[in-house]
């Protein structure tokens, strides 16, 4: 690079920088006091919500419904692993909302007392096996899993679809070896849709949403390995009553309608 | 004596044009003279292989290796050719006795052979004490003897040396010069040697060709060329006065008011040339007369060797050499007026057109 | 007046940024430190999966290096000494692993290499052999990604060597295949081993392209950047530990080299 390359470079960096601070001062100017909400039912400011990968789906949906419903309010989304989330909030992120794919993630944030109130379970997930589209390897149940020539991608057993995987292969006594342990149901996921594995298990809910690329091929012990799905407002929320009002509608007809589409079970 | 060179080198490079012929004999030596940027080092890559031709030839020992308009090039490698470079370019990472076997490896020598020939040159130029050292380790005057040693383990036909003498200080430069020229005079095979010192070249040399912005301005052997310069650049090589004028017998017009006299007959378009010592300075008009006299102005004073060389402005611009005695005793200064007086006996003419 | 030794003295403008940008660097290892839990070190060490992904890492790192060798040195002369149309577009390529997202790099190896890639179906369907999910796969996601480390650092190296010295080779009869090997390769071996240095730290922290291409799976595909990040789902103790422990073996390996070569002849 030029030096003056270098030297626009440097521009630009600060430039970043000096927006970086703008935006962030403007950020905490809309976060309302939180003498403010309180005695008003009357919700605004920004709501950050903390939500498993699982959720992307449903949950950009019902926060457009939120936004719409309740004029004023933003809410901004952080999707990624569970246990990312909570170590980000046990870190002091700032997350109004959080909302997990496994209890025990979830407890790790109650643990830490970074919790306001005990969390809600507001659905479920059960694995499917997703296979690429048409089901090529003719799977049906988990034992064709262990059939030679049949590539597997489970979830690696530390994050939540990999412990309910291993819970279902063990209701199944199927011993099965993955190819690979992946690091989220996503990643899992799209090793199928790349054609790279024949199957994964998975949620049903990601298998839905990717169902372009994919069959979901329901399996009979998965019952045995559902996943309750908790949320619960933080207890540092810059924005209590909108981070309440949030939950509440997640919680309303409207939004399990919406993940009732997603392919989510009932609590 | 057969011959070795025989090249017609033309290169074209943005705006410059080099177009030089060349011929060099077995054993002979040749300096390519010239001031800085007149094409000499573009030459000796040509010759060399490391710049192609624009057009012209080059062939050596009867074999064509570089012909554009065939087209035929040979690579470097591949040419019977040794070079010196100015700074050596002596492998960093190679002892000496290493840098001097890598031209006999590559020519098939197996490490044994190629590494007892190596001690064999080292010895010649009296660096075997010296075959472990790495370049770094080695004086200048040992580097470039043991880059000459290189250069000749290859057997080459035909020696190129690129300033050999150039990077080193006056002392280890005279000493060098010596070594120098006696291996040049046991090699067998063709030398061109190329140097802006004047002094490099009538040592080293058996032929001078001189250039000039890419093209060849004079050339002839070392006395030839010390008595009858050229052009003003070979003539303060050589250091004489130098003059173009309209010979009419023993006298030679050279500006509107001055008519030299010298001692040759000349006719036409002619130099006029004498040493700076052949130049008296007088206060006034010398008597008796002399017939090369005229009145001038001293523009600058510097010592040259053990005499004052003076600068003087007149008709024409002369260099005068005196005593420092002389020159106490006439009181020289910038600014001073004297009378300038040049013996006919020491003034040259001789045809400005090459015979 | 007194004067100190001016060649020591440092301007105010420099030193502090200096400083400051030191500390960015130093603290979150400090950070690390500073929250690792040295009793269950020792019980760290000796469980299964640590020694294997830290033995993978090195082999892998170490492999991945010597495809980056042999590959990226002959590009890096290419790039420094052969004059060809596009040549600018080539450097430009060169570098695109640098700002790929690692992960957008692993997908795009599937493309290519995977079962159903390019030229992955081709090996797969003529030799039977697939490249994701086997330790192979590994070396190729972490050779895609630190190669371009060795590539910038080698030709920096061969366009700061004095291209003259190849000049002096030529005329003493080697060829340039000769010269490049004798003469070229010596010359840059300091860059060589600077860019290797480098490139090998790189595939060592690679992540996001080995566990995209290669996939996870203890004692195959899985080495330490990826067991570290899966610890971190659950236990971030064992994490910072894991961290700890590359970080210690990698700083020891790259001194223990850097040694050598200083004192070396």
């Amino acid at each position: 690079m030029t030096s003056r390359g270098i030297r626009i470079a440097l521009a630009g960096l600060v430039v970043l920088m000096v927006l970086g601070l703008v935006a962030y001062g403007y950020g905490h100017e809309d976060d309302p006091a939180p003498g403010d909400a309180a005695g008003s039912d009357r919700v605004k400011g920004t709501v950050t919500v903390f939500a498993a990968a699982s959720l992307t789906e449903s949950f950009t949906r019902i926060g457009r419904d939120f936004e719409a419903a309740n004029p004023g309010v933003r809410v901004t989304f952080s999707f990624a692993g569970s246990s990312a989330l909570a170590t980000q909030i046990n870190q002091g992120a700032p997350a109004d909302v959080f909302a997990s794919a496994a209890p025990a993630t979830m407890r790790t944030v109650t643990d830490a007392g970074n919790a306001d109130g005990a969390p809600t379970t507001f659905v479920r997930n059960q694995l499917v096996i997703a296979v690429p589209k048409g089901n090529p390897k003719g799977v049906k149940g988990l034992a064709d899993l262990t059939r030679p020539g049949v590539k597997v991608a489970l979830c690696a057993e530390q994050v939540p679809c990999g412990a309910a995987a291993e819970k279902a292969l063990d209701a199944a006594a199927v011993s099965l070896t993955p190819v690979t342990l992946e690091q989220d149901v996503k990643a899992a996921l799209s090793k199928v849709r790349l054609g790279e594995v024949d199957a994964a298990l998975v949620y049903r809910t990601d298998a839905r949403a990717a169902s372009s690329d994919v069959d979901g091929v329901e399996f009979p012990e998965s019952v045995g390995a559902v996943n309750g799905y908790p949320i619960v407002v933080c207890r540092a929320a810059p924005n209590r009553a909108g981070a309440r009002a949030f939950v509440a509608y997640v919680l309303s007809d409207s939004g399990r309608a919406v993940l009732d589409r997603a392919g989510f079970l009932g609590p | 004596m057969s011959e070795i060179v025989d090249a017609h080198l033309v290169v074209d490079r943005g705006g410059f044009r080099l177009d030089v012929r060349l011929r060099i004999g077995a054993g002979e030596v040749v300096a390519l003279l010239g001031p800085n940027g007149a094409g000499k080092t573009t030459a000796l890559r040509a010759l060399a292989g490391l710049q192609p031709l624009s057009a012209g030839h080059v062939t050596l020992a009867g074999v064509d290796v570089d012909r554009p308009d065939r087209p035929l090039w040979t690579p470097p490698e591949r040419r019977p050719i040794g070079v010196v470079f100015q700074d050596y370019l002596l492998f960093p990472h190679l002892n000496a006795l290493d840098n001097v076997a890598f031209g006999p490896r590559r020519q098939g020598a197996d490490r044994r052979a190629a590494r007892a020939l190596a001690a064999r040159w080292l010895e010649r130029v009296g660096l075997r004490a010296y075959e472990r050292s790495r370049p770094r380790q080695l004086s200048g005057g040992q580097a470039q003897r043991v880059a000459l040693a290189r250069a000749l383990a290859v057997h080459p036909k035909l020696l190129l040396l690129d300033e050999p003498l150039a990077a080193l200080d006056a002392r280890t430069r005279l000493d060098t010069r010596a070594a120098l020229h006696r291996h040049l005079a046991e090699h067998d095979g063709a030398t061109l040697l190329v140097t802006h010192d004047p002094l490099d070249a009538l040592v080293l040399a058996d032929r001078l060709v001189i250039i000039e912005d890419g093209r060849v301005v004079q050339e002839g052997d070392g006395a030839t060329i010390t008595a009858r310069p050229r052009t003003d650049y070979v003539a303060r090589l050589v250091g004489l006065n130098l003059y173009r004028g309209t010979g009419d017998g023993h006298s030679v017009r050279v500006g509107a008011d001055l008519v030299l006299t010298a001692d040759d007959t000349v006719h036409g378009d002619a130099f006029v040339a004498f040493p700076p010592a052949a130049v008296a300075l007088h206060p006034k008009r010398p008597d008796g007369s002399p017939r090369n006299a005229w009145p001038a102005t001293i523009t600058g004073l510097q010592r040259h060797g053990d005499n004052l060389r003076i600068q003087l402005d007149g008709p024409v611009t002369v260099a005068a050499d005196v005593t420092p005695a002389a020159a106490a005793h006439l009181n020289l200064a910038p600014g001073q007026e004297v009378w300038v007086a040049v013996k006919a006996a020491e003034t040259h003419a001789y045809p400005a057109t090459p015979h | 007046m007194k004067r100190r030794r001016g060649t020591q003295r440092v301007p105010v403008g420099l030193l502090l940024p200096a400083a400051l940008g030191l500390a960015f660097l130093v603290l979150p290892l400090a950070g690390l430190l500073i929250r690792a839990p040295w009793s269950s070190l020792p019980r760290r060490l000796t469980e299964p999966g640590v020694l294997s992904a830290l033995w993978l890492s090195l082999r892998t790192a170490t492999a991945a290096t010597g495809v980056c060798l042999v590959l990226g040195v002959p590009l890096a002369w290419l790039l420094a000494r052969v004059t060809f149309p596009g040549r600018r577009v080539v450097r430009a390529l060169v570098t695109v692993p640098l700002v790929l997202p690692p992960v957008v790099g692993g997908v795009a190896l599937l493309l290519v290499f995977g079962r159903r890639g390019l030229i992955g179906s081709w090996l797969d369907g003529t030799f039977g052999v697939t490249l994701p999910f086997t330790t192979t796969g590994v070396v190729f996601a972490e050779a895609f990604v630190a190669m371009p480390f060795l590539v910038i650092a080698v030709e920096g190296a061969l366009r700061g060597a004095d291209a003259r010295y190849e000049e002096a080779a030529a005329t003493l009869g080697a060829s340039r295949w000769t010269t490049f090997t004798h003469v070229t390769l010596p010359l840059v071996a300091p860059g060589i081993a600077a860019g290797a240095v480098l490139c090998w730290a790189r595939a060592l922290g690679e992540f996001g392209a080995t566990i995209t291409f290669a996939g996870n799976f203890p004692g195959r595909t899985q080495t330490m950047p990826l067991a570290v990040y899966l610890a971190l789902e659950t236990d971030l103790n064992a994490a910072i530990v894991l961290s700890l422990i590359l970080l210690t073996v990698s700083v020891a390996i790259l001194a223990g080299l850097r040694d050598r070569w200083i004192t070396g002849p």
